[in-house]
């Protein structure tokens, strides 16, 4: 039976196929060894720098010599709470909720709309559509919205050609609310949150919709249910996550601002600009290493809020 | 007699292509009813023309007595079990099998009643508080199954319901759909690429090919005397002998049908009323309950023959391929076979 039967001993290999056999053995060196380098980067520069940067929140700012001290205390933290901290605190965390909120309720129909009625070009048309703005730069496109929103601005102009001056004068009259001009209001400054992250609302919710099979939908209306009762019952609970992973986007982005709140709105500081403002022209390191702490403790609250109710079961 | 489902000359065209062309049918009430045929020959789209999902171009859908075209499927009487069962992942079993009473306004206490026995009826009582994830594939069948017939509707509408479960489960149900039918008395339309199953559980059958129904008749017809070439061959195996041949053989230019099984190993001399060819066997193939002997016939054409194997230890060494054979069949068991689609019945 010499015909079939081709009896040739393994060759001896070379190096780098011993090794590949030998990555083969051991799937879990192989593992590893992909693994290692991106855990080496995160664990090392990126989470070390970052409690490097908290423990400084527990060293001592001398606000008479300018002079930080590594002695240990808690003073930065509970500096926090003083009322001036404290407002820049409640400010931006409104903000951020109201950031997230309306960008869920403009983001979801087009998300929608792409996810179940656009394919091949068109949505890739909408996929550009929604990701161009974020070519641009940032700030460019914060600078144009205070442009936009002055007085005497495009916004402006079109409201009064509307004839809805008056409306906008109300609006802007709300405290919390307005402001003297729609660049310098509470809500300008919103309006530009939103746009800038709608982006990050848009395609998780895009994705959570895709994979929605289209017989649930017909299920849910061969079992007698009205299109709105589907979009309760069956659309907005599956898309939960994709609506819980955009927030966390729109919400922690909007926490850690620093930009936008300088540019427009009316004056006050954000958390972002807070920090940003105490290492910088203060120089306080440790009261900036503090107000750092507030954005990441807030996060975690709000994830562990989502988690409670229920977002990421589906995942 | 009323009527559950009435197409009077249903059309269904996507684009080009015509899914479903020109259809009518009459499905009795009460009846279980399959549509039968490959793939991309219309009968999922006619379920769903019926579910209300697709909406005809041409036509008209009667749903007992009813024009149903324009009706949105949360509209109509009719509960679909679909093909990948479609259970709401977010729900828990009871709330899935509930969510045809809940949109419909049923109070909770009757709701929950109502889910439990719909889930008793398919011998799934405990499961209510489990999600479809942790349910096999043929309790989520069944679960599906209860959430579609928890509504009452008058007429029951299968996608291929069997068509992921592996084949003893397949029978088991097979044989559960046909009692629960039965005890309901409702309107079954089912919908099936498998032969078996439909001959097997129906009332009647309608065979669909490229958009067309070839034929509509009770399994037994169907498998007895096909309509078309296409009912001949789709519908169990079957010698479609065309062409000079048919006519040399029965008379008639039209291509007919002969069941292997009507074929047999000539034996004695010719009776009158029987018929006789001559071969060469080219293959044999042992298939268990039978033994499927192929002849090559002079023209070229191939016919089968197959012989249940009812001896014990039945050997088939009698016969070595490359040997010519003579066989045998009563004229009677021929059947003359149109080639075109009918399209009316």
């Amino acid at each position: 039976m010499n015909t079939l039967a081709i009896t040739r001993t393994p060759a001896p290999g070379s190096p780098l196929r011993r090794f590949s056999n030998l990555l083969y053995r051991r799937p879990n060196l192989y593992l590893s060894m992909l693994l290692v380098p991106p855990l080496l980067w995160f664990g090392a520069i990126y989470l070390g720098s970052l409690l490097t940067l908290l423990w400084q929140g527990f060293y001592t700012f001398d606000d008479f010599t300018m002079a930080v001290t590594p002695d240990l205390t808690l003073a930065n933290f509970t500096a926090l709470f003083q009322p001036s901290n404290f407002d820049i605190i409640v400010r931006t965390l409104s903000m951020a909720i109201a950031v997230s909120i309306a960008s869920a309720i403009v983001a979801f129909p087009i998300a929608y709309y792409m996810a179940r009625y656009t394919r091949g070009k068109t949505k890739a048309f909408f996929y550009i559509a929604v990701m161009l703005p974020m070519w641009a730069s940032y700030i460019v496109k914060a600078y144009a919205w205070t442009l936009l929103l002055a007085k005497g601005g495009v916004a402006q102009w079109f409201v009064q050609h509307l004839g809805l001056g008056p409306v906008l004068q109300f609006v802007l009259g709300i405290p919390g609310v307005g402001g003297s001009t729609l660049s310098t209001s509470h809500l300008g400054r919103f309006l530009v949150f939103v746009y800038i992250w709608l982006p990050f609302m848009i395609l998780p919710i895009q994705a959570s919709l895709e994979r929605l099979p289209p017989s649930l939908l017909q299920a849910s209306a061969d079992l007698g249910a009205r299109p709105r009762q589907t979009l309760m019952q069956v659309i907005l609970p599956l898309s939960v996550p994709g609506i819980a992973a955009g927030s966390i986007f729109t919400f922690s982005l909007t926490l850690g601002d620093f930009i936008v709140p300088q540019l427009v709105g009316p004056p006050g500081y954000f958390v972002g600009s807070m920090v940003y403002a105490q290492q910088g022209a203060i120089g306080n390191m440790p009261m900036a290493a503090a107000f750092t702490l507030v954005p990441i403790v807030l996060i975690a609250i709000y994830l562990s809020i989502v988690k409670r109710l229920g977002a990421f079961d589906a995942l | 007699m009323t009527l559950a489902v009435q197409f009077t000359q249903v059309s269904r065209q996507f684009g080009d292509v015509k899914a479903v062309d020109r259809v009518s049918i009459d499905i009795q009430d009460g009846e279980f009813f399959s549509m039968l045929g490959p793939s991309g020959s219309g009968k999922t789209t006619c379920l769903r023309l019926i579910a209300g999902f697709e909406q005809p171009s041409a036509g008209s859908i009667r749903i007992h007595g009813e024009e149903a075209t324009g009706l949105a499927p949360y509209q109509r009487d009719v509960n679909t079990v679909f093909q990948d069962y479609a259970l709401f992942p977010h729900m828990n079993v009871r709330d899935n099998v509930a969510y045809g009473l809940k949109v419909k306004g049923v109070a909770k206490a009757e709701r929950i009643q109502r889910a439990n026995e719909a889930l008793e009826m398919v011998a799934l009582g405990g499961y209510g508080e489990r999600k479809p994830v942790q349910l096999s594939g043929g309790q989520r069948q069944r679960v599906a199954l209860a959430r579609a017939l928890v509504n009452r509707p008058r007429v029951l509408l299968l996608d291929e319901p069997l068509g992921a479960l592996d084949l003893k489960l397949r029978e088991q149900m097979q044989g559960e759909l046909k009692k629960l039918q039965r005890q309901l008395g409702i309107t079954f339309i089912f919908v099936t690429h498998d032969q078996t199953e439909a001959l097997s559980m129906s009332d009647r059958v309608a065979v669909f090919n490229k958009g067309r129904i070839e034929q509509v008749d009770t399994p037994r017809n169907l498998y007895m005397k096909p309509a078309t070439t296409f009912v001949a061959e789709f519908v169990g195996t079957s010698n479609v002998i065309r062409g000079e041949l048919a006519r040399e053989l029965s008379g008639y230019p039209q291509p007919f049908s002969i069941r292997p099984e009507h074929v047999r190993f000539a034996d004695g001399p010719l009776a009158s009323g029987e018929i006789e060819v001559h071969g060469l066997l080219h293959d044999i193939q042992y298939q268990g309950s039978a033994t499927r002997y192929e002849l090559k016939l002079a023209n070229g054409q191939t016919l089968n023959l197959s012989q249940a194997n009812t001896q014990w230890l039945d050997n088939t060494t009698q016969h070595q391929t490359g040997q010519p054979l003579s066989v045998r069949w009563a004229r009677e068991a021929m059947v003359t076979l149109h080639d075109t689609v009918s399209g009316e019945v």
